[in-house]
């Protein structure tokens, strides 16, 4: 595809494995999530072989949609922003490859592994010591390719989505070493180096800054370049931009103790953890709001654009999702909704609502430069699927938001003689229809997804009809 | 915690916070406009301005109001260290006040109605409703929410009792708990005993099937091994927790398949202590309750 000089041109080629994986990941990933779902609703679905069992399958669902789906698209969109905005190519195409190839490996020894029953029990960092290592090694060649690419550079200035793309990288590392150091006592298993009350600090100290650097920093830095991409406007403020670069990512890092609220964590660790939570609103506000208002004088373009409203939109659940996470944060609201379905439609605000939908509203725009076309094969389809998306998400977490409420109260209901006025069981039976419209809220986005693939491949398709190399061009500033 | 980490810990959570006010008020400081502007940056990147607008001031307003509340917090709060905060909270303090005040409010109600002999509380609708709400949230998670038991766990409606079904065994049974001892046979008798032995156990509550001869050879094997707890007449004995075998109510299954799986490998059933968990007058009403399951059954 890249007809300039050797010395002159992007590699495109890792940037478009990935944002094909994305989207097969994406529908793998999504379709676990509707079938555990399904399983929650109506149990037989767990069905004899324990390989597919809700308790397998369900750390099977994150890793998919977490590390397959939304490390592919921050691959992707990381790869091609950070030679497009340094006008460099990517410092090296053999460690390129490696971590695309490196990574692909990562996700089918999940797929393999977690069935099978193997983990070490940690949230989101379940896959065995051998893995670990693998994902180390992808991980740092990715550093090196992309801080390469940044030292590279034929700018004076590192772009802002540089700054949150690095930032993610350099974190991730950490939070992974960190949080995975183990004793290996066989082929498959191995033991945590932490016990007890630290082994849970260092748990959530990594489990929330996945949330916090993975699905917050790294997309970041896709939306601080295809926002005003797609919108065609400049950055709203540059300087808000320092501001709550660096706020975000120094205060994101204490917010992991307020999962252990109320827990044999010492007292101060849980006060330190939930003040910082709270103080995270404004920086994490200062994205939403730099990318919203970049649309400032572009509004009307959303009529017309479908891949402005998925990002547009996603900016919006992104904001509901960073009100809502420093509120339940505070211990007394943490005492109604730990433990609940809150939490879960929490999560998926921020993983369907921001996470999915900048995600996809970047491939959109990324998968038709990438084979050299002006857009995708249809503009109708992506319209149907940004209200397949939206109507799933709100489905889904509107549906967690009341059973987790519900439950909540019901948990804490008390008679006059001081006995709980509902077992367990009657609310989880009055869950039943909350999980029922999760199902649904599920299979809506999935349909979505689907369109997609249908979508990419027309116009993967195109790409022969309309010989148009100039993308891979760079330009000059 | 010694001095270093409270002052280590106070210094990198003071530090993170004060960096944020620090950062907003340089940048607020070097601000080129207060208003919004055409201005850019002057640089591009792949065709990206970026504007020099000031930062939103509601939003600084949202920055300053969140940094205070942090402050004040962990004034009143613990959160630097070893400093207790001017409150002096403490989560163990705040669950302690929260049962105190749950004690001082319902437990005389509990004090009266455990003056009350059990069967006389079986006639109180009330102490029985009271009764069952406990049972609901401590017990119905192995006997089943209409006490009718599983696999494992015995049906408490059927009148059919391990350790005995008076209102005192019953108690007894809640506040201390069983530890059910059933040994693994195989050892001893071998493989074909336990299949002549299931065969003469089940013959004993007249199941069908029974092939004659292993009945017999079982029925030496259990006069040899089995009667010091189950009886010459294998009826059990409430003593030892040992089931009555004639009557067709089997706790891990009644067919020959089941009954070997016992013999073969043993069978350790426990009903854990409530003493702690509940307290003597919870456990009382808790009784009555049970007891009340299998009186209607008499009736």
């Amino acid at each position: 595809m890249n007809t300039a000089s050797a010395n002159e041109t992007y590699n495109y080629k890792v940037v478009r494995q990935f944002a094909i994986m994305t989207v097969v990941w994406g529908i793998v990933g999504m379709a676990v999530g509707v079938l555990i779902a399904a399983q929650l609703v109506w149990p037989e679905l767990n069905t004899q072989y324990p390989w597919f069992h809700f308790g397998r399958l369900r750390p099977l669902h994150t890793n998919a949609v977490i590390f397959a789906f939304g490390g592919c698209a921050l691959f992707a969109t990381s790869y091609y922003v950070v030679q497009r905005t340094s006008q460099a190519r990517l410092f090296s195409d053999g460690l390129a490859a490696f971590t695309f190839w490196g990574w692909q490996a990562v996700i089918v020894a999940a797929a393999i592994t977690l069935p099978l029953g193997y983990t070490t029990s940690k949230e989101y960092a379940e896959l065995e010591w051998p893995i670990d290592i693998l994902i180390t090694l992808v991980w740092v060649s990715y550093a090196i390719v992309f801080f390469g690419t940044i030292a590279k550079r034929k700018m004076k200035h590192i772009y802002v989505a540089n700054w949150f793309f690095g930032a993610f990288i350099l974190t991730v590392a950490v939070l992974h070493i960190g949080n995975s150091m183990a004793v290996p006592v066989s082929a498959m298993k191995s033991y945590s180096v932490y016990a007890g009350a630290i082994d849970a600090m260092v748990q959530w100290w990594y489990g929330h800054n996945a949330v916090g650097f993975f699905l917050t920093a790294g997309f970041l830095g896709m939306m601080y370049y295809f926002v005003p991409k797609q919108a065609e406007r400049p950055v709203y403020s540059y300087r808000l931009s320092i501001v709550h670069f660096w706020a975000l990512i120094s205060i994101y890092v204490w917010a992991g103790a307020h999962h252990l609220h109320y827990s044999a964590l010492p007292d101060w660790a849980q006060s330190a953890g939930m003040v910082m939570s709270l103080i995270l609103l404004a920086p994490s506000w200062g994205g939403m709001i730099n990318g919203m208002m970049t649309l400032s004088g572009a509004w009307h373009k959303l009529r017309t654009d479908p891949v402005l409203r998925f990002l547009v939109v996603s900016l919006s659940f992104y904001g509901m999702s960073t009100f809502e996470g420093p509120m339940m944060s505070i211990k007394t609201v943490n005492a109604l909704s730990h433990n609940t379905d809150w939490t879960i439609g929490h999560v998926h605000s921020g993983a369907l609502g921001w996470v999915a939908m900048i995600s996809i509203g970047a491939l959109y725009h990324l998968i038709p430069r990438l084979y050299g076309l002006r857009s995708m094969f249809s503009t109708d389809l992506v319209n149907v699927h940004f209200w397949l998306a939206t109507i799933g998400t709100v489905l889904y977490i509107a549906a967690m938001w009341v059973n987790g409420i519900m439950q909540g109260l019901m948990w804490r209901a008390v008679n006059a003689d001081g006995t709980l006025q509902y077992s367990f069981v009657q609310a989880l039976d009055a869950s039943y229809p909350g999980y029922v419209i999760r199902v649904l809220g599920g299979a809506v986005f999935l349909s979505g997804m689907l369109l997609m693939a249908y979508n990419v491949y027309r116009t993967i398709r195109q790409r022969d009809a309309v010989a148009d190399d100039a993308a891979a061009v760079p330009q000059t500033a | 915690m010694n001095s270093f980490w409270t002052g280590w810990i106070s210094f990198i959570v003071l530090g993170s916070i004060f960096g944020c006010a620090w950062l907003l008020w340089a940048t607020r400081k070097s601000q080129r406009f207060h208003t919004e502007t055409e201005e850019t940056m002057g640089h591009t990147f792949d065709g990206i301005e970026e504007y020099d607008n000031p930062m939103p001031k509601w939003w600084l307003w949202l920055f300053l109001l969140t940094i205070v509340f942090g402050l004040v917090y962990l004034a009143l709060y613990p959160g630097l260290g070893s400093y207790k905060g001017y409150f002096g909270w403490t989560s163990t303090g705040q669950w302690e006040d929260e049962v105190a005040a749950a004690k001082a409010k319902y437990d005389p109600i509990y004090a009266e109605l455990a003056a009350t002999p059990i069967e006389e509380l079986v006639q109180n609708d009330d102490a029985l409703i009271m009764g069952k709400r406990l049972f609901l949230n401590n017990c119905a998670v192995c006997h089943g929410s209409a006490a009718h038991g599983a696999f494992g766990f015995p049906n408490l409606t059927d009148n059919d009792w391990l350790y005995g079904g008076s209102p005192d065994k019953i108690k007894e049974t809640i506040t201390n708990g069983r530890n059910a001892a059933m040994p693994a046979w195989e050892s001893i008798v071998g493989v074909e005993g336990v299949k002549d032995l299931a065969h003469y156990v089940r013959s004993l509550s007249g199941q069908q099937n029974i092939d004659a001869n292993k009945a017999e050879a079982g029925a030496a094997l259990f006069q040899a091994n089995c009667v010091a707890c189950h009886g010459a007449d294998g009826k059990g004995n409430h003593a030892l927790g040992a089931p009555n075998l004639t009557d067709g109510i089997w706790l891990y299954g009644g067919t020959q398949q089941a009954v070997e799986m016992t013999l073969k490998a043993g069978r350790n059933g426990v009903m854990p202590s409530f003493k702690q968990t509940l307290g003597d007058e919870r456990i009382h009403l808790v009784a009555a309750y049970v007891y009340s399951l299998s009186k209607e059954e008499k009736q």
